[in-house]
């Protein structure tokens, strides 16, 4: 039986101030392991702020969210980022690599946060996550020396370097071009086949059909849901 | 842990400029304020020093600590006298030389007695009133400076002839008095004695180069019309710095008075604490200084660095550990800083302890007196790391209370 990756109840954000916003407005969610689910929905529709409730980033006004089981409400900053080090890896739209590192530092870099394996391991890990992304030759460039395919991809290196549950992904794909949109999208469904969670945020409706499920989100409220061809097929 | 070194190591390696600001700052302040405690402590201790030199480390006088009774109280024991008057004749110490054996037994150092009185000098017309002291030359080279500090003839010289003295180089111009020019000396008991000045001493201390000379006990004995008295004992001692304890016992051993040089000179002892204080503001106002360099330049790359920041706490990396990130650059600077300003320290140090002054008074010429020791060097690095990171802590944590997603959205 396939276990619930990620289990959003009730979840509401809602932004205080001049102008009082609701964010996200009562997400009930579940998504499995293995499970690859694209979110889509107008600009300001709250999918970003979904995600970031997700990935442990942003906290609930309500609602309760389950990672891997856990419920999270309680938790302090300490152990979220804990939490958030081991069992998520994310991906932004703007690769968000140091500047000062070349690419396998940056691969290195939650590996050495964590600090479960050795040097030697972690340098091999880092090493060959890069290679199997096809970036070789990009191992000790820094990333004002690489594409910005490649960076995207240096960057999903980066988050599946502490081998994470769950992966998500905030417009991946949205400053590429169609050829590294493609490879990109291509590694997260790869991914997903080796039973880890991946969660993108896209506009790209041709892109969120590759995905298992589709949610559409609409005024911060889940308004469409459905299996994809890909899912079915 | 390795992995926060190497980012602060990057953050500061790529910033040249501002790195080299700062540890200049640092350099500086560390710099000069080692200096400034060479010199502060230097001058201290060089007048400590001369003051150790030329007095004993501790007098023994022949004041008693207690009054005697008197008689009625000794008679009856229900008798108590209130109020008397301070004024017991001093009749000198009792049985010096069984008092000075006892104390040989057990003090650090030398002790030497002698008998000191009033006098007047009198040369021709010129009469001057000193302090004279009667001493025993091979004792006193024991206890005092004195037969360093001869500029013509010698101690032993006041063997060579009946009623020679040894005076200050001050005291001899002002009586136009040379090595051999006959001198009388004569006490308020009405005996006056002639004989030759045999010796001519400089301490560089005006009070006793004009004041003070020294004669054999025996005619200090003879001048005083006290024979086989002596009234003061000196004491010196193997470290002058336990005066004050030595001070104390003997007191309580010998029931006379006992001064130690710190005691004797405490004013200007607490003169020094309050110099020390001021001193300690100073220096702590140079080191502040420096710390704003450290500061602004942390200020600086932590605004720069606020997206690395976001991005490491959106991966997971927990904000004390990022804030630490900054607080190590603060102390790589710091000890670079630490370090340069040790060499600068030292260097100046011993630039400014080859410059001579002459002196207005004697016109000796002296070195600026600089104290050289690692403590100074260690307790300004420690000071100054610590400013360091304290100077950090604020910026940075500052810096890692970024909410990730302020700027992740921000950039999108």
């Amino acid at each position: 039986m396939t276990s619930v990756a990620v289990q959003a109840a009730g979840l509401v954000k809602r932004v205080e101030g001049a102008v009082s916003a609701t964010l996200v407005n009562g997400i009930d969610l579940q998504v499995k392991e293995g499970e690859f689910v694209a979110i889509t929905g107008p600009s300001g529709s709250g999918k970003s702020s979904l995600l970031y409730l997700m990935g442990l980033l942003d906290a609930p006004t309500e609602g309760e969210l389950y990672i891997c089981g856990q419920a999270t409400s309680r938790l302090s900053d300490s152990q979220k980022a804990q939490l958030r080090l081991s069992t998520i890896g994310f991906v932004f739209q703007f690769h968000f690599l140091l500047p000062e590192f070349p690419a396998l530092n940056n691969v290195l870099l939650p590996m050495r946060a964590l600090g479960r394996l050795s040097q030697a391991e972690m340098r091999a890990k880092a090493t060959a996550l890069l290679q199997s992304l096809g970036l070789d030759a990009a191992i000790n460039k820094l990333p004002n020396q690489l594409s910005g395919g490649q960076r995207q991809r240096v960057a999903i290196a980066r988050a599946l370097a502490n081998n994470p549950q769950i992966i998500i992904a905030d417009e991946p794909t949205g400053n590429l071009d169609s050829v590294s949109t493609d490879q990109v999208f291509s590694i997260l469904r790869d991914v997903a086949r080796q039973n880890r969670t991946v969660i993108v945020v896209t506009h790209d409706l041709g892109l969120a059909a590759r995905a298992d499920r589709t949610i559409r989100i609409v005024d911060g409220k889940i308004a469409e849901a459905c299996e994809t061809e890909e899912a079915k097929g | 842990m390795g992995f926060l070194f190497e980012i602060a190591w990057t953050h500061v390696s790529s910033r040249i400029r501002q790195t080299f600001i700062g540890v200049l700052g640092v350099a500086t302040g560390v710099g000069f304020t080692i200096m400034m405690s060479g010199l502060m402590q230097g001058g201290q201790r060089d007048f400590i020093h001369m003051l150790i030199d030329t007095m004993p480390h501790v007098t023994v006088t022949d004041e008693r600590t207690s009054t005697a009774g008197q008689p009625a109280e000794q008679a009856y024991g229900a008798v108590q006298v209130d109020n008397r008057a301070g004024v017991e004749r001093r009749n000198g110490i009792k049985n010096p030389n069984q008092v000075i054996s006892s104390l040989r037994t057990w003090v650090p150092g030398a002790i030497a007695p002698s008998l000191k009185i009033s006098a007047m000098i009198n040369v021709s017309q010129q009469r001057f009133g000193v302090n004279l002291t009667g001493i025993d030359p091979q004792q006193e080279v024991h206890v005092s400076k004195l037969a360093g500090q001869m500029r013509e003839g010698s101690l032993n010289d006041l063997y060579r002839a009946s009623n020679a003295s040894v005076i200050g180089e001050t005291l001899a111009t002002k009586l136009g008095a040379r090595v051999g020019s006959n001198v009388t000396l004569s006490t308020g008991e009405g005996i006056a004695v002639s004989g030759p000045v045999v010796g001519i001493f400089r301490f560089g201390i005006r009070d006793i180069d004009d004041g003070q000379i020294y004669v054999l006990t025996r005619t200090a004995q003879v001048l005083g019309a006290r024979p086989t008295v002596i009234n003061e004992m000196r004491v010196r001692l193997d470290d002058a710095l336990a005066a004050r304890d030595v001070a104390s016992q003997i007191e309580a051993q010998v029931g006379y008075r006992s001064i130690s040089w710190q005691e004797a000179n405490a004013d200007l002892l607490s003169a020094f604490k309050i110099r020390d204080f001021i001193m300690m503001l100073v220096m702590a106002a140079m080191l502040l200084v420096s710390t704003f360099a450290i500061y602004s330049i942390i200020s600086t790359i932590t605004n720069e660095k606020r997206h690395d920041i976001a991005i490491m706490k959106s991966l997971g990396i927990r904000e004390r550990l990022v804030q630490s990130i900054f607080i190590i650059e603060s102390i790589m600077i710091g000890t670079v800083g630490v370090l340069a300003g040790s060499a600068l320290g030292y260097f100046l140090c011993l630039s400014i302890s080859q410059i001579t002054f002459t002196n207005p008074f004697t016109g000796n010429k002296q070195p600026v007196p600089i104290y050289f020791t690692p403590t100074h060097y260690v307790i300004v690095a420690v000071i100054s790391l610590l400013c360091c990171a304290v100077a950090a802590l604020l910026p940075s944590w500052k810096a890692t209370r970024v909410h990730p997603v302020d700027i992740i959205r921000g950039a999108s």
